[in-house]
């Protein structure tokens, strides 16, 4: 009795010795609850060493496992091979960012955006410990607390075509992140995330929506941007209209 | 949060009116000029276009959604591969939004 | 702690072809949903046209009212009809992302939102046939 197997056909890349990205067909047995990351892992340790991909803590929380699953950007420990079953499996590198080697991508532009919007609570001045800790209304937490949910997995950098066009954009989840930030009633360093309001911050995204479609933690940083558009238009009006009234 | 360096909410507000102008208003206008007009389900002199404040309703209708079709146009057409006219691209569509209500002004004055 | 930076020079980069819009349904339906501003204005200038024709008389505008029964003037009228409701709806949808509602504690469902802007477009379109029925000439 043959056990069944499927096809998965892995991306390539060795730097220095290929010249472009080729595709190895691997056929690993077929599991009912293996994800795509078991059938890498599979291929890695009984198949081929040499392949080379991230992952960490295969259950949907560290973001380290992202890669393009038939061309759509999915957590491969979230990928059921069920869901494929029987036909083959496509698995790239996440899209928009550059190859360093198979399945690894280099984020290190990610982590430059991300670190740009400040992402961390920002005080005028220091709240001493001994005035107690910052208290919030189940309100205030709600206004950003979706937002906090953010895994830093880049699927969204990898469903954005206004990032794969126009690489200097910020991307949704360093804009989520530092709307995260600005929402939360604790933060008062607004002005220093200036650069979401800056021409490739905000305004590059044309809300084709696809990075909330493709978010594994409903962050919807979509309705991030669009939210800081309305803020970020009103605040302008008025600072135009009004200039007596800065906050 | 400073913007002096962008202008960006100006041409995003506008885009915003016209977007909501286009949505609510423009449906039924395509209906009364393309289908009942013509189609003879309704007759019209056009009389009612020289109200005063029917030419300011139509001054909105039609000019707004200029401005969201310029916005939104220039970056369609960035997106599908003329980023390197970027700049012909956006005196194409916010001139063509300007042109467009200077001339719609100017006809909505003459009649 | 040291950290190890890829060799820039062996990164490899795959371009993004012009034709991306057309490897993705959603990403089709974006350019669709994108491409009804152009038919909407495209609409708005016949409309402009049709009302200069009152510069010239009223024999004029009901010629060039004659001029739109014509079969390839109801396609295009049809086509633009069809964009501009896509419009209408995927604006609809949007907006319910954008302006979150609240009653109270809770949170307006997003789909309640937009039916709630699909109504008021239903009732906004009948006040406006209304006053046009009722200023028309």
């Amino acid at each position: 009795m043959a056990e069944p197997t499927i096809t998965l056909n892995v991306t390539r890349y060795r730097p220095g010795q290929d010249q472009a990205p080729t595709t190895q067909a691997y056929a690993v047995p077929y599991k009912e609850d293996w994800v795509v990351l078991d059938a890498l892992n599979h291929i890695k340790d009984q198949m081929d060493g040499t392949l080379s991909y991230r992952w960490s803590c295969r259950m949907g929380v560290c973001g380290s496992c992202g890669m393009m699953v038939n061309g759509t950007p999915k957590l491969t420990c979230a990928a059921f091979l069920r869901d494929y079953y029987p036909h083959e499996i496509r698995v790239e590198p996440l899209a928009n960012f550059p190859i360093i080697r198979d399945l690894v991508i280099d984020m290190s532009d990610f982590l430059e955006k991300l670190k740009s919007v400040k992402p961390w609570i920002i005080r005028k001045e220091e709240k001493p410990v001994v005035q107690g800790e910052y208290l919030q209304t189940p309100a205030q937490l709600e206004a950003f607390h979706q937002f906090t949910q953010c895994i830093n997995c880049m699927l969204c950098y990898a469903a954005c075509p206004v990032y794969g066009l126009e690489p200097k954009f910020l991307g949704p989840a360093a804009i989520a992140l530092g709307y995260r930030y600005n929402m939360d009633s604790r933060d008062q360093g607004k002005e220093q995330r200036a650069i979401i309001g800056n021409h490739d911050g905000i305004w590059d995204c044309t809300f084709v929506g696809e990075c909330s479609v493709v978010c594994p933690k409903d962050v919807d940083p979509a309705a991030a941007i669009q939210r800081s558009k309305v803020d970020m238009t009103k605040n302008w009006f008025q600072s135009i209209l009004m200039p007596w009234g800065q906050r | 949060m400073t913007m002096e360096k962008t202008t960006e909410p100006i041409w995003w507000g506008l885009f915003s009116a016209g977007g909501v102008v286009a949505a609510f208003l423009v449906p039924i206008h395509i209906i009364l000029v393309g289908f009942a007009l013509p189609l003879g389900w309704i007759s019209d002199s056009g009389a009612l276009y020289r109200i005063w404040w029917v030419k300011l309703y139509l001054f909105i209708l039609i000019v707004l959604p200029l401005y969201h079709w310029g916005h939104r146009h220039y970056f369609t057409l960035n997106h599908m591969g003329l980023k390197p006219i970027s700049k012909l691209l956006a005196v194409l569509c916010y001139g063509g939004a300007i042109f467009g209500t200077v001339v719609t002004v100017w006809v909505l004055l003459k009649i | 702690m040291s950290v190890t930076r890829p060799e820039k020079s062996k990164l490899y980069y795959r371009k993004m072809p012009a034709t991306w819009w057309l490897q993705k349904q959603s990403y089709f339906l974006f350019m669709l949903r994108e491409f009804s501003s152009l038919f909407i204005a495209l609409f708005l200038l016949v409309y402009l046209v049709e009302i200069y024709q009152l510069t010239k008389g009223p024999d004029a505008y009901a010629a060039f009212i004659h001029k739109l029964s014509s079969p390839g003037w109801i396609f295009f009228h049809l086509v633009v009809l069809l964009f501009a409701l896509y419009h209408s709806f995927t604006w609809f949808q949007s907006s319910a992302v954008v302006l979150p509602v609240r009653l109270g504690e809770h949170l307006v469902p997003r789909q309640t939102v937009t039916a709630l802007h699909i109504v008021a477009w239903a009732v906004i379109s009948l006040v406006v046939l209304i006053l046009f029925l009722t200023l028309k000439g």
